[in-house]
């Protein structure tokens, strides 16, 4: 056939089933139909039992005493019912307000550039390039490394004066800036490597949906305009699908990010680098158990309201291909 | 299979990539084994019987042992375990050691929470033991005989509710400023008694194209030096004020409590402290000052044991004072507690526990202390004394002693420490932030840690 068969074989082991199963994984799949739900009453309640009480044990119960517990003064010790004031103190404190801010920079900054970078890699490995195999798994390669690892190895790589990177601006005769302590950058230090480390996803998923796009489109393109055209009316209005995908994955992993700025910058200097997580897990090694269980509720709700409406938004606009 | 084949290296190499990432970590079990046997030693000779005779002490014991991954807490650890299973062949510890810092902090109230803490552990003394909840988690030891060798002015710092709860597991350390004397002998200066003299020597050592001041912001924790050491210049002017702090009537943003914090700025502000500071690392300082390229280095004496370790003859060059006030006349400086040795109140082996704790607060402790580690200030045991070989410095820090210009930090005062302060010094000492800022959000910072505490005022 052409080249197009191959490469859906390709992504089938790299992704084990493309696109179908990804966008489910978040929820974002077709409303039940009514073969579906006659499909669901074949079961006896008796099979669900075990499920549930998985469920109920080690999600609703913990849920519910990370609430309640968001409301007392708790040394681990003991508790005292304080209402609301942990919340209050979360507020009043500028150092958790700019953390909120942080966090959101870094989640926009993050899933703009894994969208962009991935997208045009996807163009680029789904090509008649040679060696595309080797290059695709180059991208995904540090998506399988531990992000410990590369937080630690960027940190040394990025030493103002010692580290590889500010050595080779050196010897190109600049002056490289100070890429984790300058507090006007450190942020977008971190996130770069975090696109770096996690493009490979947004990669996969793309090259599923370009992969998956019917071949019709890409013929009419052919006669019609050129590569530009290709690009432009076929696979980012046909991609959409994955583009919501990885737009939701990576706007909800930058929302919760803690390892890579722990490790590469603990949150400073001072507070610059501090998201949402990093600050509760501060409170947390402080010894504010309460006011920690107050900021990951605070958490959970920041990341339910921006993520909910857009998740029913791209369903509304999910394309059947 | 072809495909296959051509992936094995590649995950081969991923795989080590990450063991090695693991590997890196510290802390895991280790049994120290004093004796293979420990209870047939003392078996009557001939008998499979175990020792009938032996008192409940004889028997073969196990002790678990719980200590923090500082170089110098596990040598000195390590002594001591080692001369007490000498005396006791049927005592076997199993030695455990923890991270420091905030995430030790957790690891051991955790333990303690949910009673899995060893029969004993290291832990600190002051305002972080007060967090531990002793009186309900710990083995009070207020009416052992032993209690009587410790020196008085330590006992404070492991006391709750009128109990005493721990023996002191090192000497006491000084808080001030670590300097290089060849840098003061070469620039022909002398020992800074107030601010402005530190000021004026500062200025000569930067024309003379030395850094006068190392910071070393990668751990932020030593970013907090120059406002914890200043205690004592602030209980000079306000002998109650560790008091007025606690009872929420004194603070941070006023003087003379300010000062800390306006030196940091002043710092910044005249260029004293190093390219770099941000990236610079705790060992990475003592490296400059060893080497001379830092006059001084804010610290606390027990990273002399660290330069000692790297490089036996550059100690000999390190001296301390401590850090100046206004007034030359009252010049002294901010002495710290150390760590302590507490049983833990679900231990099943309290009785053996509290031998050993008798034999950390005797004199044959303190010699197997001195034997491992160079002593890094006074023993908090009465009568004992420093080694001939003690280090310059530890002899600047008994000067101060021997003449009462000490003050104990404020962290062993008032069990009010906000988990905060390390960042904001950071803010401070980078030009971030102001003095009065930084001190301002620092006074709110340990509200949160008073109210946790129930302390009344807050």
């Amino acid at each position: 056939m052409n080249q197009r068969t191959e490469a859906t074989s390709e992504v089938g082991s790299l992704s084990a089933g493309g696109t179908a199963t990804v966008p489910s994984a978040l929820g974002v799949e077709h409303r039940p139909t009514k073969t579906r739900l006659l499909a669901h009453k074949a079961y006896p309640h008796s099979f669900y039992i075990p499920a549930a009480i998985v469920y109920a044990v080690l999600f609703i119960v913990p849920t519910g005493m990370a609430f309640f517990f968001s409301l007392t003064r708790w040394s681990l010790f003991d508790w005292e019912f304080i209402g609301f004031e942990n919340f209050v103190l979360f507020f009043n404190r500028p150092a958790l307000v700019s953390s909120m801010r942080n966090t959101l920079i870094y989640a926009v900054v993050t899933s703009g550039l894994k969208v962009v970078l991935g997208l045009l890699l996807a163009v680029l490995f789904t090509s008649m390039i040679r060696l595309k195999t080797v290059m695709r798994s180059m991208v995904f390669f540090p998506v399988i490394v531990s992000i410990v690892a590369v937080g630690i190895t960027f940190k040394i790589l990025m030493h103002p004066s010692e580290g590889l990177i500010n050595k080779t601006i050196e010897l190109l005769g600049g002056v490289g800036p100070s890429w984790l302590t300058d507090p006007q950058i450190a942020l977008l230090s971190v996130a770069l490597v975090d696109v770096w480390r996690g493009v490979g996803i947004a990669l996969v998923i793309f090259i599923a949906g370009i992969v998956s796009i019917p071949e019709e489109y890409t013929d009419a393109v052919r006669i019609d305009g050129g590569a530009w055209a290709r690009f432009r009316h076929v696979i980012v209005p046909l991609s959409r699908n994955a583009t919501f995908t990885v737009i939701l994955l990576s706007l909800i992993g930058g929302l919760r990010s803690f390892d890579l700025i722990w490790t590469m910058t603990g949150g400073g200097p001072g507070f610059t680098t501090d998201v949402i997580a990093s600050a509760i897990f501060k409170q947390y090694q402080a010894g504010f158990y309460g006011l920690s269980t107050a900021g990951n509720v605070i958490l959970f709700i920041a990341v339910s309201i921006i993520v909910f409406p857009l998740m029913r938004y791209f369903n509304r606009k999910e394309l059947d291909l | 299979m072809r495909r296959f084949s051509k992936r094995v290296p590649l995950t081969l190499a991923v795989m080590a990539l990450i063991v090695a990432a693991c590997g890196g970590d510290g802390g895991g079990a280790t049994t120290t084994a004093a004796t293979d046997q420990g209870g047939s030693t003392t078996a009557p000779a001939g008998t499979d019987a175990p020792a009938t005779t032996a008192s409940p002490s004889e028997d073969a014991v196990t002790l678990s042992f719980l200590y923090d991954d500082n170089p110098v807490t596990i040598a000195t650890a390590e002594a001591l375990v080692a001369a007490f299973t000498a005396t006791h062949p049927n005592v076997t510890f199993e030695t455990e050691t923890r991270p420091g810092g905030g995430e030790g902090d957790n690891l051991v109230k955790t333990r303690l929470a949910t009673g899995e803490m060893t029969d004993v552990f290291w832990y600190n003394t002051g305002s972080l033991f007060q967090a531990l909840n002793p009186t309900e988690t710990i083995v009070p030891i207020t009416d052992e005989p032993y209690i009587e060798n410790i020196v008085d002015s330590f006992l404070p710092t492991v006391t709750a509710e009128g109990g005493v709860y721990g023996v002191p597991s090192q000497t006491a350390m000084g808080g001030g400023v670590l300097y290089n004397k060849t840098v003061y002998e070469d620039l022909g200066l002398s020992v800074p008694t107030t601010w402005e003299e530190f000021a004026a020597n500062n200025d000569a050592i930067l024309a003379a194209g030395i850094t006068p001041v190392g910071q070393t912001y990668t751990d932020t924790w030593t970013s907090q030096l120059f406002v914890l050491a200043d205690y004592y210049n602030i209980q000079t002017q306000d002998p109650d004020w560790a008091e007025k702090y606690t009872n929420n009537q004194a603070k941070y943003v006023d003087q003379p409590a300010l000062a800390g914090f306006e030196h940091l700025q002043e710092g910044f502000e005249k260029g004293w402290y190093q390219e770099n500071f941000g990236s610079t690392t705790f060992d990475d300082g003592l490296v400059l000052l060893a080497n001379g390229e830092i006059a001084h280095y804010p610290m606390l004496t027990f990273a002399l044991d660290a330069i000692a370790q790297n490089d036996a003859e550059a100690v000999q060059n390190i001296g301390f004072f401590g850090q100046p006030g206004n007034d030359a006349a009252t010049h002294g400086t901010t002495i710290w507690m150390p760590a302590g040795i507490y049983i833990a109140s679900t231990s099943e082996q309290q009785e053996v526990a509290k031998e050993f704790l008798a034999f950390v607060a005797s004199l044959e402790g303190v010699d197997a202390m001195t034997a491992a580690v160079a002593p890094q200030g006074p023993y908090m045991i009465e009568g004992a004394s420093l080694p001939e070989d003690t280090l310059p410095a530890v002899l600047d820090i008994q000067a101060y002693i021997d003449a009462g210009a000490t003050a104990p930090a404020l962290e062993f005062l008032s069990p009010i420490k906000g988990p905060n302060l390390e960042f904001l010094t950071v803010e401070v000492g980078s030009g971030l932030s102001t003095a009065a800022d930084a001190a301002a959000l620092y006074d709110e910072d340990v509200i949160a840690q008073a109210q946790q505490l129930g302390l009344p005022g807050w």
